[in-house]
């Protein structure tokens, strides 16, 4: 069996382990799994750009909350059915993504990180000037007849899970398929060594930019997806703390790995799930525990299995 | 009318069809442990799951809603329980966070299986976690005095009959405010939904008694300092109303009292400024003479009541509003009474609804629905109330307060009628 075999097997046993989930797993363990997906589609969107490009940003929250109120907006303010307001929300963070990029690459390393953080800042500071449209930090409820996509009412708990699924298979195979293209190996080769790429005739910033694009409105389709499923937009999800969760899930999971992002997700969620049942130091618990990972497991958990195991691993 | 359509494609039966050729012995051999378990349920404790701001920028409100809340369902257990089954709490920290209330909510209904979610203060987390509990068909009983329960934007499952919500509180502050202080007003609030609830309402509210609202200052946020907003303040103001929230909240009196020095127009602010902080702080000072709003007077007054009294016993509050083990741990009074009285109405709604368990969630909220006036009692000792069935939202007295020698000395309370409006939603025409 080639690595490549091995890599889609590895990719369809996942999207498998997770239809199988659902029929075998308590219900409350489903629910969690829901928003796991979704959140785990916005960590893909930042392993892109983190793990495949070497481009550590710190306002992925802006690009997440565009989705979300791209899709929430039009549906509060201007009546949109869900099918395109869900296309306002990927057009949305598109845009957004698209602008930041432009602006944030004429930097780099820790000045790129600082820049995005700020645009971040100052959307989430844009959403609250505009309360009287956003409710500000409030945010506003996205009500269960608004939530109908394709006859399917996405409040339904089975509806909604595999809605997630679809999403999430959607963008982790085509992630995947992308980071093994042409296209994704010249970003991997930009992350190793920008300078030499460019002097082997590679438009680095036009290949940065549209890494930064991809990558902001995968977030913006998971911003929207977690508006539309679970009903709610608000200001929260544009704070830094949002930006701040992607790349822990990252490097918790491992960057630069197709399964990184999810194991990230679920390993950080049911860390805060579990600890916060012994004690109300809960994120005590979950600091030590990373910072842990991060002195034994550098490259974080897929990252560590592909280092010591499976050589394989994309 | 936002109703929730039924999707026959659910979880559950689709495991009912795969499972339908084994289904028929299981069911036979389980007969008899299921019948156990019915019987075992009726004397298991009523579980209420207890959304709490552990930590977050609530942690100072969810300390005291824990304390109130415990002190509450223990004077329930003492008095026999609920339908004669002992209350349980099952307490799970949102963080004062949208998307993990959410999530607490789920763990309420489907892990720990309470049969009712409780507690909730601020308002981004009741909009995150009113939906999922909707759906989970949880009664979502909040605390929170934000207009979204009545404002008709959650749904027929969420319900805040212990405490008043914002637009009843700043529309009753308005005559007191017109008749006594001055008609001509600058507001200083918070840039976000908080401050333009204030904002919008009082402005109404005021207008509606002949005074005006001369500037709105709205402060951002993220502000730590606060002097260069004050010389916007027109020099005709009669009165500065104020509502400012969070940490900077000492930096701001501090240097509004700088600012203006021995002389002042009046001053009326929201007790929300200075819930937990102790209003003898160094600095405070230019307070005294300065009004309030209260949703429960903080110090005993000369004629507390035997409710009252009762209450601050049971919760371990001292005369003063603070802690009977720490004087500087000074309470958020004017909220968490809240807690306690909610609880007790989840228990008469219980009682009504004969409720044995989460078949009977639809009755207890019908039950509750029906209710109307609440008299001063142990029950309610912040007040009588009067609870609105269609809005979900409860009404009830105010107290204006007065800084006299550090304390805080009731001068007016405002009738119940004061903060009436006009119905904005009928939930009971929402199905189940």
């Amino acid at each position: 069996m080639t690595d490549s075999q091995r890599s889609q097997l590895l990719h369809l046993g996942v999207i498998a382990l997770l239809f199988v989930a659902f029929f075998v797993l308590p219900t409350y363990h489903v629910g969690n799994l829901s928003r796991i997906m979704v959140l785990a589609v916005y960590a893909i969107g930042y392993n892109f750009l983190f793990g495949y490009t070497g481009l550590l940003s710190l306002g992925h929250a802006l690009f997440f909350a565009a989705g979300m109120y791209g899709l929430g907006l039009s549906m509060e303010l201007f009546d949109l059915t869900t099918a395109p307001a869900l296309m306002v929300g990927l057009a949305s963070a598109l845009i957004v993504s698209a602008v930041i990029g432009f602006l944030a690459l004429r930097t780099s390393g820790v000045s790129f990180m600082i820049v995005t953080l700020m645009f971040a800042q100052a959307g989430y500071l844009t959403i609250l000037y505009f309360g009287s449209y956003t409710r500000g930090d409030e945010g506003f409820v996205i009500q269960q007849a608004d939530r109908v996509l394709f006859g399917l009412d996405l409040s339904n708990d089975t509806a909604r899970y595999f809605a997630a699924l679809v999403l999430f298979s959607v963008c982790f195979l085509a992630v995947a398929r992308l980071v093994q293209s042409p296209f994704g190996r010249t970003l991997v080769a930009i992350r190793e060594n920008e300078e030499r790429a460019r002097m082997l005739g590679y438009n680095t910033v036009a290949h940065k930019l549209k890494a930064v694009v991809i990558s902001g409105t995968i977030a913006g389709v998971a911003g929207a997806a977690y508006a539309l499923l679970f009903g709610y937009a608000g200001a929260t999800f544009a704070t830094v703390q949002y930006s701040i969760f992607p790349l822990l899930w990252v490097l918790l999971g491992g960057a630069g790995t197709t399964i990184g992002p999810l194991i990230g997700v679920i390993f950080m969620f049911y860390l805060i799930d579990l600890s916060s049942d012994i004690t109300s130091a809960y994120m005590l618990i979950a600091g030590v525990v990373l910072v842990l990972l991060t002195l034994f497991a550098p490259q974080g958990l897929a990252g560590e299995l592909r280092k010591r195991v499976f050589k394989w691993m994309p | 009318m936002v109703t929730k359509p039924e999707s026959k494609f659910t979880r559950r039966g689709m495991l009912k069809t795969m499972a339908a050729g084994t289904g028929a012995i299981a069911a036979t051999s389980a007969l008899p442990g299921l019948s156990g378990f019915a019987q075992a349920q009726s004397s298991a404790p009523i579980k209420i799951g207890f959304q709490v701001h552990r930590t977050g920028i609530g942690a100072a409100y969810g300390r005291w809603y824990n304390r109130t809340t415990e002190a509450a369902v223990k004077r329930i257990n003492d008095m026999g329980g609920i339908n004669g089954r002992p209350v349980e709490l099952v307490a799970e920290d949102d963080g004062t966070d949208p998307k993990r209330g959410a999530e607490v909510v789920e763990k309420f209904a489907t892990q720990h299986e309470c049969d009712i979610a409780f507690g909730t203060l601020f308002s981004h987390v009741v909009y995150g976690s009113s939906p999922r509990a909707g759906e989970l068909k949880l009664p979502y009983f909040v605390v929170s005095e934000g207009h979204h329960v009545a404002s008709g934007k959650l749904n027929r499952y969420t319900l805040q009959p212990g405490i008043t919500d914002v637009k009843s509180q700043v529309q009753a502050m308005a005559p007191f405010v017109a008749n006594n202080l001055g008609k001509k007003v600058t507001m200083i609030f918070p840039d976000f939904a908080f401050g333009h609830d204030h904002r919008d309402f009082f402005t109404a509210a005021i207008e509606a008694q002949g005074g005006e609202v001369v500037e709105h200052i709205a402060i951002p946020p993220t502000e730590t300092s606060f002097s260069k907003y004050f010389p916007r303040i027109p020099r005709e103001t009669e009165v500065i109303y104020h509502v400012m929230v969070g940490p900077a909240v000492l930096t701001f009196v501090k240097e509004l009292g700088e600012f203006f020095g021995p002389s002042s127009p009046e001053i009326f602010g929201f007790i929300d400024s200075l819930e937990a902080v102790d209003i003898k702080s160094p600095g405070l000072e230019f307070l005294e003479g300065t009004y309030f709003w209260e949703g429960n007077p903080r110090n005993a007054q000369a004629d507390q009541t035997s409710h009252d009294k009762a209450y601050r016993a049971a919760v371990g509050v001292d005369d003063n509003g603070a802690s009977v083990e720490d004087a500087q741990d000074v309470s958020t009074y004017s909220h968490m009474f809240g807690c306690w009285e909610t609880l007790n109405i989840i228990k008469r709604g219980m009682e009504t609804a004969g409720y044995q368990g989460p078949a009977d969630r639809a009755k207890l909220i019908e039950a509750v629905e029906a209710m109307s006036d609440m008299p001063l009692s142990d029950d309610h000792p912040q007040g009588a109330k009067r609870f609105n069935g269609k809005t979900h939202q409860t009404f009830g007295h105010q107290y204006i307060s007065k800084v006299s020698d550090g304390k805080l000395v009731v001068e007016h309370t405002t009738s119940i009628e004061d903060g009436l409006y006009e119905d904005e939603v009928d939930y009971t025409t929402q199905s189940f």
